[in-house]
């Protein structure tokens, strides 16, 4: 037997590579599997709080507030929206369909009380608090039950929200 | 609003939750890997004398720190089994083994690891077994597996 | 001491795969019935505390998104195990003995159906010499079966009966997912699963959930006309390697019990969580009961199996049947870690 070329190398042995794979059938859950089914179909569906009545988007299922179920009522929203905060990002990540610097932003959408973290294309130096921003979605034949339908926002030719209208997602 | 019927099937994704850990070794697992990437097996002697295997850096018992190597095996006899008929893709052998509990010779406990016995007829408590390395050793506990003697 | 008591216990049914919702559904109508049998509302909680575990989410800090089922808002006093729910239960128990908490929530759940459970089960080993060699759960468990029969602890007739028994008490049980009239013959029939177990020797794999409302003193007594006092509860632990450790009984389970108690006066009901038949028998011996002793009256852990969940409603049946007087002192059981490593004991009393 000829040694190994870990055993040629007659230094010690200091570090122990310990992978771990395992294998899952992920399960969405009836939420997200409503939530995820709409939007193959380019529908965005939140839920309401039975409790307060604001709209949870997207919806887990319960009000993380109340802890009551949302049941089976869906809310259908707008993909326009509010930018509550925005952020320039100019470190690499995945699954970005920007270039880099790209800014990310959280986004009201109308109808909805819960922000959305998502990426806008737009000038740098443009980018503020209260622009009002659109969804920018894939070739309808790309949909697929996948947030990733959604590419980016964009900025739209209206009037800046008020700050009012926003400040509590802040 | 939309109303959709209760109880419809969920989504489901097939999905692999994949760590890449790389684990720091002290003195003593460095000496007990070191040793297995050098097709050798070291066991730790307790103050009472008796010799675990694997290594371990305190008694178990006294909790005292323990550093002193001693060689070990490589034969060995089994003290318990269990036979794997389907393994899965992440297990150490492809076809039919045994998980054991192998008492080195020179170590006073027995401990996990693999029997390569072909078949289930071959396995019995008590049998003789002896390590078999693996054609590249890295400095793992599945740099061998046993095999009947 | 303070007295402190089980005033409230729900559960989801045990069943080997939830086709329709996640683990934070499964979940959700447990703590709306738990608030609904105990009138309490989630501000109500002075302590929440939760057993689940992200390897069988396969997500890391899923056990924050069960607060969806509670409310956490106003923000809440809160803590997790990446345990069974009984020792978020025992969590629950010191935070109350210590004076921080008069009343808690505790709840577990878990959704192992997602993944391959008995090789997820491999990453609770070492890691260093165990782990990476994948050993799956009933492997594990065989390792000690095997011993327990060559040393001529019990018989695989036994192990047989363990089973028998258990899926007949759970006829009576709703929840239960592996219940009916099977005979010793008929179980030793079966081929070898991972020889010396047989399938019958392994608790189902199951999706479920369960949750404990404890409450202090005078409060348990507004809560419950006949509340589950815990008169003892003790969690002991083992080393991992199982070459030092006597496998052919239970040592853990033995200084648990002692400690908790169960000795001191007649077990009415004991419900035990010990997923294989010869672990159900040693933790059996290891508590000392008597045949007086009703031993899993709902199935137990063999007929109803949800992980995170299982060992936490061992407490709640046992107080359910104090609440009910079917039972005036009862002890239950929880396990965690390869071959019993870990196990609590809980003893709850009607008077
Ligand atoms: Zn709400």
């Amino acid at each position: 037997m000829s040694p190994s070329e870990a055993e040629k190398t007659n230094q010690p042995v200091t570090v122990l590579a310990c992978p771990i794979s395992l294998d899952y059938a992920y399960s969405a859950g009836q939420s997200a599997s409503r939530f995820l089914r709409a939007i193959a179909e380019g529908k965005l569906l939140g839920q309401r709080c039975p409790v307060d009545g604001r709209v949870y988007f997207p919806s887990r299922g319960a009000c993380p507030m109340h802890g009551v179920t949302f049941g089976d009522d869906a809310v259908e929203l707008s993909d326009k929206g509010t930018i509550v905060t925005f952020s320039i990002v100019r470190v690499p990540s995945q699954n970005i369909a920007l270039p880099l610097p790209y800014i990310t932003v959280n986004v009201l959408l109308d109808g909805a009380d819960t922000i959305l973290i998502h990426v806008l294309d737009a000038k740098l130096e443009d980018v503020h608090m209260g622009m009002r921003v659109q969804a920018v979605w894939k070739p309808k034949e790309e949909w697929t039950t996948s947030t990733a339908n959604i590419l980016y926002f964009r900025p739209i030719d209206e009037p800046d929200a008020k700050y009012e209208s926003y400040k509590e997602h802040i | 609003m939309t109303k959709q019927s209760a109880a419809t099937e969920a989504l489901t994704a097939p999905h692999t939750l994949s760590y890449t850990y790389k684990r720091s070794l002290g003195a003593v697992m460095s000496g007990f890997f070191t040793a297995l990437r050098d097709r050798r097996l070291l066991g730790v002697k307790r103050r009472d004398g008796k010799v675990l295997f694997p290594a371990r850096e305190y008694d178990p018992d006294t909790s005292e720190a323990i550093d002193e190597l001693v060689e070990v095996g490589p034969m060995g006899v089994v003290r318990s089994w269990a036979w794997v008929a389907k393994p899965r893709r992440q297990q150490p052998l492809a076809r039919p083994f045994a998980y054991a509990l192998v008492q080195l010779d020179g170590a006073d406990t027995p401990f996990l690891h693999v029997v390569d016995a072909g078949s289930e007829a071959k396995m019995a408590t008590g049998m003789c077994v002896r390590a078999r390395w693996a054609d590249e050793t890295k400095g793992a506990i599945d740099d061998f597996v046993f095999e009947p003697a | 001491m303070r007295e402190v008591a089980v005033v409230g216990f729900t559960q989801s049914p045990s069943v080997r795969r939830e086709p329709d919702r996640n683990e934070i559904e499964i979940l959700i109508p447990v703590i709306q019935a738990l608030r609904e049998q105990t009138g309490l509302s989630s501000k109500d909680f002075d302590f929440i505390c939760s057993g689940s575990s992200d390897y069988l989410a396969g997500q890391s800090f899923a056990f924050v998104s069960g607060l969806d089922a509670v409310g956490a808002w106003p923000p809440v006093c809160e803590s997790h195990v990446e345990m069974d729910g009984a020792w978020a239960l025992y969590e629950a128990w010191v935070k109350i003995q210590m004076g921080y908490a008069d009343t808690a929530l505790v709840y577990g759940f878990g959704k192992p159906s997602m993944g391959d459970l008995p090789l997820t089960m491999a990453l609770q080993l070492d890691p260093y010499t165990m782990m990476p060699l994948w050993p799956d759960a009933i492997s594990i468990a065989g390792l000690q079966a095997r011993h327990c029969l060559d040393a001529g602890l019990l018989r695989a007739e036994d192990m047989a009966a363990a089973a028998v028994r258990d899926r007949a008490n759970a006829k009576n049980n709703p929840n239960a997912q592996v219940k009916g009239d099977f005979s010793v013959q008929q179980i030793l029939a079966e081929p070898f699963l991972v020889n010396p177990l047989r399938k019958s020797d392994c608790a189902p794999i199951s999706d479920g959930a369960s949750a404990i409302v404890l409450a202090a003193g005078d409060r348990a007594k507004q809560l419950s006309d006949r509340p589950a006092w815990i008169r003892g509860i003790e969690h002991i632990c083992e080393p991992m390697d199982l070459g030092i450790r006597d496998l052919g009984r239970s040592r853990s389970s033995e200084i648990a019990a002692r400690k908790a108690g169960v000795s001191n006066d007649k077990i009415d009901v004991a419900e035990l969580s010990a997923p294989f038949t010869h672990q159900e028998i040693l933790v059996e011996r290891a508590l000392g009961l008597s045949q007086k002793t009703k031993v899993n009256p709902s199935g137990g852990a063999l007929a109803g199996n949800p992980l995170m969940a299982v060992g936490l409603s061992r407490i709640g049946e046992c107080a359910t049947r104090i609440w009910s007087g079917e039972a005036d002192r009862a002890v239950a059981h929880a396990t965690s870690g390869p071959c019993l490593q870990q196990n609590l004991v809980c003893v709850l009393e009607g008077n």
